[in-house]
């Protein structure tokens, strides 16, 4: 894949055309009514990705996040080189979305209760976690056990980063230490399970939230469902590691629409959070 | 005598002869050919020359009993201690029991059970790890492998217990690392670690399995360049050609660097050891801190162009050949560690980040075993 230039249009030119079709129900979507609709297809419900911003921007309070260590970097640990080297992978993959990498960590309120939030952005080489998206993760819990705040984790990402071998596995233990240094400290970790969440993302943080709050219809799983059928040849059951799946097996706390997905953080904040002087007043009782 | 109380046939496959070669791709194939030797000592049968005696326990008193891990209170020495790992099986019927030493949710969940009877005991773990990599079949989601890995983790992060852990062969992805956050984490020469398969690493940046060896070297999976990274601790030599060639001595061998590090460890206390585990952990990651420092909702920071360019047309990082011999990982990361610099910081502008890109990601970048 060659290297986009740096000259791209302005944002309100992007994309070049204004209609996008759903993937799930094939219906023709004007794009300005899918982004005012928060990425979600008005006719079947389907959950479009969405970045780490556009993600922030939807859950927080407006204009109170602050983005903590965004200059994170990664370093290519092992001059990775495939089909292409993995330095010009991370080129390409800053160029086109801006960002240094997969992972935006910082604080914010939601219902005017500060949290401490990490997102991760399937755009960048697949959310895949390397050293700067264990990194940035851990900072977070930590960050929520300095301040005493609750964390919230929002995960849309393959897995762990080949490129980065066995330290990007190595970012499993560190954050899932973090995590258990917040739970020590009696402070409530909210996992938010995007499409897609799986591998070794899956298997440390995105699966140890106090609770796990998941999108509609995502993937989640840990081995990818080709590796499944190809590998041991077994039939998968329909439906197979989306988040419907994940509820009925109990792994899952509550699938939540994105509309409904702030409101839905607010109350289990304002319900399970540290004790705060402003308390917000957020919706009624949920039962799902 | 473990193979005796398995009623383990020990007429078994010969093995390849271990190849020579000058290709380091060639050279870190047939470690990982060594490692995964059916004849190469598994778990029970090192842990019968290590141990002085040996309980095996069975189940996850949650579902069943996952023959993939085994686990249970030895004596070594004296000493008494827990012994985890996973387990492949010496010849086929062996092998479909042992589900190939792939472990599905109930085994890591053995395993948790294991570490929290040894912390209340006050019994060291040993850990031996031996897998391609966790099941990845439909039962192992329904039952939640990935939580039970994670949890496997947890385990062993806030684990009152020192943890030796073992590296004794096929160090396969998450499915290894739930067993593996020890204090010091021993390999053996021929053993390999790795954040996914070989080949499932080549079927994804490849597109063919073919380029097995390729992505082998350029994961970096063997035991030497796996402590250049200071991923592993210690490597321990293996006799002749490989540990098959005498499992007794192998098992010599470690029970010796077993012995010595539980002395080492004994003299921490359970908060020091904690806390020096987790710093172990902490510090693994390979980045740059380019020192942006906070930026308010508008001004998402993008990189200037001049040091756009600069990046795109700066050759590095494209170096293979070094995996094997020369200079270790360290260093090269060292020399490496040009990206970035001073001045990224001066020059940005402020554009948004674009959003939504639904259907034009990068190519994968992820593991899925």
């Amino acid at each position: 894949m060659p290297l986009t230039l740096p000259f791209r249009p302005r944002r309100e030119t992007y994309p070049p055309d204004m209609w996008t079709k759903c993937p799930s129900c094939s219906e023709m979507l004007f794009n300005k009514h899918l982004e005012k609709n928060l990425r979600v297809c008005g006719t079947c419900g389907h959950h479009f990705r969405i970045s780490a911003k556009a993600r922030l921007d939807q859950l927080l309070d407006p204009g109170t996040f602050r983005e903590r260590d965004e200059g994170l970097a990664s370093r290519d640990p092992l001059g990775f080189v495939d089909s292409k080297a993995y330095a010009d992978r991370l080129v390409a993959a800053q160029l086109a979305t801006g960002r240094r990498d997969a992972a935006t960590w910082g604080f914010g309120a939601i219902g005017g209760r500060r949290v401490a939030i990490c997102a991760l952005d399937f755009g960048f080489m697949g959310g895949s976690m390397g050293s700067v998206v264990g990194e940035k993760v851990t900072r977070a819990a930590e960050g929520a056990f300095a301040e005493r705040v609750a964390l919230i984790v929002v995960s849309a990402s393959g897995g762990a980063r080949m490129q980065e071998g066995t330290l990007a596995l190595m970012q499993l233990v560190k954050t899932i230490g973090a995590l258990e240094r917040l739970r020590a400290a009696g402070l409530p970790y909210i996992s938010v399970l995007a499409d897609p969440t799986t591998g070794g993302v899956f298997a440390s943080f995105a699966a140890l939230g106090d609770i796990n709050v998941a999108e509609p219809k995502a993937l989640i799983g840990f081995a990818g469902a080709r590796v499944s059928a190809g590998t041991i040849a077994e039939e998968l059951p329909p439906g197979f590691q989306r988040s419907e799946f994940l509820f009925s097996h109990g792994f899952v706390d509550r699938i939540v629409t994105r509309a409904d997905l702030r409101d839905e953080l607010a109350l289990l904040l304002a319900l399970l959070g540290p004790a705060v002087a402003t308390d917000a007043t957020t919706g009624s009782v949920r039962r799902g | 005598m473990v193979d005796r109380l398995l009623g383990r046939p020990r007429d078994r496959e010969t093995a390849p002869a271990a190849p020579t070669a000058a290709d380091p791709r060639e050279a870190v194939w047939a470690r990982v050919q060594l490692a995964r030797n059916p004849r190469r000592p598994h778990t029970l049968e090192l842990v019968g020359h290590i141990t002085d005696a040996f309980v095996e326990l069975h189940g996850d008193r949650l579902y069943g009993d996952d023959g993939a891990v085994v686990g249970g209170p030895a004596r070594i020495d004296g000493r008494r201690v827990m012994i985890v790992g996973h387990q492949k099986g010496a010849d086929t019927d062996e092998n479909i029991r042992r589900n190939f030493g792939m472990s599905k949710p109930e085994g890591f969940r053995k395993a948790i059970r294991l570490f929290e009877l040894a912390e209340r005991l006050g019994l060291p773990v040993v850990t031996f790890v031996d897998t391609p990599g966790a099941y990845p079949g439909a039962e192992a989601e329904e039952r939640g492998v990935a939580d039970a890995i994670a949890r496997s983790i947890g385990a062993m992060t806030r684990l009152r217990v020192p943890i030796i852990t073992l590296i004794t062969g096929e160090g396969g992805s998450g499915g290894a690392l739930a067993i593996a956050a020890g204090d010091v984490v021993v390999a053996l020469e021929n053993a390999v670690y790795a954040v996914i398969s070989p080949e499932g690493c080549a079927s994804i940046l490849w597109r063919t399995t073919e380029k097995a060896p390729d992505a082998a070297l350029a994961m970096r999976m063997s035991a030497q360049d796996q402590a250049a990274l200071g991923v592993v601790d210690r490597v321990v030599p293996e006799p002749g050609e490989g540990a098959h060639v005498d499992a007794a001595e192998t098992g010599k061998r470690l029970r010796a660097v077993i012995l010595e590090e539980l002395d080492k460890l004994a003299a921490l206390s359970p908060d020091e050891l904690v806390a020096k585990r987790g710093g172990r952990y902490r510090v693994f990651g390979a980045f740059d801190d380019l020192g942006l420092g906070e930026a308010g909702p508008g001004g998402v920071e993008r990189p200037g162009l001049a040091d756009r360019l600069r990046r795109a047309l700066e050759p590095m990082g494209k170096s293979v050949g070094d995996a094997l011999g020369g200079r270790t990982g360290r260093e090269a990361r060292e020399a490496r560690n040009t990206l970035g610099g001073g001045d990224a910081r001066e020059t940005r502008d402020g554009r948004e980040a674009r959003d939504g890109r639904d259907g034009r990601e990068e190519p994968p970048a992820r593991e899925e075993v």
